[in-house]
């Protein structure tokens, strides 16, 4: 708890820039209406303007603040209008395409283990997949999937799937194939049939890489969600809100659309996080 | 039908082929191991093929490979400009400024443990946030052309980098610093002599990270509004205008891109740190 301090102190020194970069960027703004009112203002009457105009180039904190707190509490849940019913479309795809795409995952990675020549073909592949940006294939899931008449959550999360697919793969890999010779020779010994070896040790073996590429995974999948939103004319979600807020240059619904994404991935990295902590240490596995 | 029964045919050869490779005497060897993995990429390929041709698969949905490279050779011009525009101008100068930065913001934080421990733990939180949601922003910032792209870029690789490097810093041990310091060397020479080079292994961690961020940030950006150059917007266009083999022609380019990319940076990892036992144990 030591570093609370340094965090705090952090924050406000990034909210402090942030004010002086909207005065900074916004006072232009100012300046330009004035002049053509022919008045001339000083700067704390700018520094004033600039907290609160409607479409800022960068929005106050507070401004954010209070958009995210409208999204959030100022509008029924089933409104249109509410971050929480967008950031909901948002998570349910992503929370979909994530568990495909872990189970999935996981299914290849015992494929992988267990087999020398799926080992071998597939391996590489998964490997140099992670080195290609596989976000632009999105646009295009998206108008396939719906000329065949798939629309809705379905294309979101199959993006999220595939996102989250890769990392999976890579480090359930790794953490099946931790057990060291001495403990798989131990089974051997006991005669352990592959099964049990599997159930054993493999898998509980593996259990701090699987959270660690949950977390992964997870982030990828929101990523995902919200890139998958984009192409489809922003009807609803998080990407959505992004996109219509580029549109209309509505500074402060991108801003607070962000800030509900970085909840949401803060929520999911942190729920996986809980879960980690509490299994490792039921495993007596703590770091 | 023909072609199904082709491709399941072609499949279950390449599987026996493989299988006897994997299995076999000659397994460890390095054709072996190239082998393998380029028999099940021609498989997919093939299948592909032939499963699209035998199904009768409209061209909107699914082209078969031979359609895709017909229209990469086609318009190669038009491909070679969108690649200059966001792989060169976008992303490459995005990634430069921004890995650039973070190498330099970490050296500075290493001197000071408060910032350490107050900058690690934000770092580590922004590096797991969705950032490519600041297109928008960044594109209405600095204009539809390349410049808003690389900033995107910038902001994409930052902080991955940033904790990557600042894990590097701190990776010398202990005796070494001391033996720097019974040389009375100076905090520079110990940075540049020691520290630098101890961190490169985690540098290129986070650089090879990067790679891939880059071109995702770049042709992203691209959708929220582009000049009508770019990968991104290519994709965009050609998809409303359901023209998929061009689509597949710039996702093969992008695909081509981002792997050419990471070896780069794994070449020059490997010419950086040749002492590291990660490095010498493959040789």
């Amino acid at each position: 708890m030591k570093s609370v301090g340094p965090i705090l102190a952090v924050l406000a020194a990034i909210v402090a820039l942030w004010y002086a970069g909207s005065v900074w960027m916004n006072s232009q703004w100012t300046l330009d209406q004035t002049a053509r009112n022919n008045q001339t203002v000083t700067f704390s009457q700018i520094v004033q303007d600039t907290m609160d105009q409607k479409r800022p180039v960068l929005p106050a904190p507070h401004q954010v603040a209070e958009g995210l707190w409208q999204g959030v509490f100022g509008q029924a849940v089933t409104s249109k209008r509410s971050l929480v019913y967008h950031a909901w479309v948002t998570l349910s795809a992503t929370l979909l395409g994530f568990a495909i795409g872990t189970g999935l995952g996981v299914l290849l990675a015992v494929g992988i283990v267990h087999n020398r020549a799926m080992d071998m073909s597939v391996m590489p592949w998964a490997i140099a997949s992670q080195t290609i940006p596989i976000l632009a294939i999105a646009p295009m899931i998206i108008v396939v999937m719906a000329s065949i008449g798939i629309t809705g959550l379905l294309p979101k999360a199959v993006i999220s799937a595939y996102l989250s697919f890769f990392p999976v793969v890579v480090g359930m890999v790794k953490g099946f194939r931790s057990p060291d010779a001495m403990q798989l020779d131990l089974l051997g010994t006991y005669s352990a049939s592959r099964a049990q070896t599997f159930w054993k040790l493999r898998f509980p073996a593996s259990m701090p890489y699987f959270f660690t590429s949950l977390k992964i995974a997870a982030a990828a999948a929101l990523v995902g969600a919200i890139v998958g939103e984009l192409p489809t004319g922003a009807v609803a979600g998080l990407g959505a809100r992004l996109l219509s807020g580029s549109y209309y240059g509505q500074t402060v619904m991108i801003w607070s659309a962000l800030f509900m994404a970085a909840i949401v991935a803060a929520i999911l990295v942190g729920v996986i996080g809980a879960v980690q902590a509490v299994t490792l240490k039921r495993m007596g596995m703590r770091q | 039908m023909i072609w199904i029964v082709l491709a399941f045919l072609f499949w279950g050869g390449a599987w026996v082929l493989n299988v006897r490779l994997a299995n076999g005497p000659v397994a460890g060897t390095r054709a072996v191991r190239l082998i393998v993995p380029a028999l099940f990429g021609i498989t997919i390929l093939v299948m592909w093929e032939a499963v699209v041709r035998g199904l009768n698969v409209p061209l909107v949905i699914l082209p078969t490979p031979t359609e895709i490279a017909v229209q990469i050779s086609e318009s190669l011009p038009t491909l070679w400009v969108d690649f200059v525009q966001t792989f060169v101008k976008g992303a490459l100068s995005g990634y430069a400024i921004g890995c650039a930065a973070a190498v330099i913001v970490a050296i500075l934080i290493d001197r000071s443990p408060f910032l350490q421990r107050g900058l690690m733990p934000v770092g580590n939180f922004a590096a797991a946030l969705p950032i490519v949601g600041t297109a928008p922003i960044l594109v209405m910032w600095f204009g539809f052309g390349w410049q808003s792209k690389a900033a995107v870029v910038v902001v994409m690789v930052f902080f991955p980098v940033l904790v990557n490097a600042v894990e590097g810093l701190a990776a010398s041990e202990r005796m070494q610093r001391d033996l720097m310091a019974t040389y009375s060397a100076s905090y520079w020479q110990t940075l540049w002599k020691l520290r630098l080079p101890a961190a490169m292994p985690f540098i290129f961690n986070g650089l090879k990270i990067a790679t891939t961020l880059a071109l995702i940030g770049a042709i992203v950006a691209e959708f929220f509004g582009s000049p009508i150059v770019g990968m991104g917007f290519r994709i965009s266009a050609e998809v409303g205008r359901l023209n998929m083999p061009m689509v597949w022609a710039e996702i093969t380019v992008a695909a081509l891109a981002g792997s050419a990319f990471y070896g780069i940076v794994a070449v020059i990892e490997k010419a950086v740190t040749f002492w590291h036992p990660s490095q010498r144990t493959r040789g």
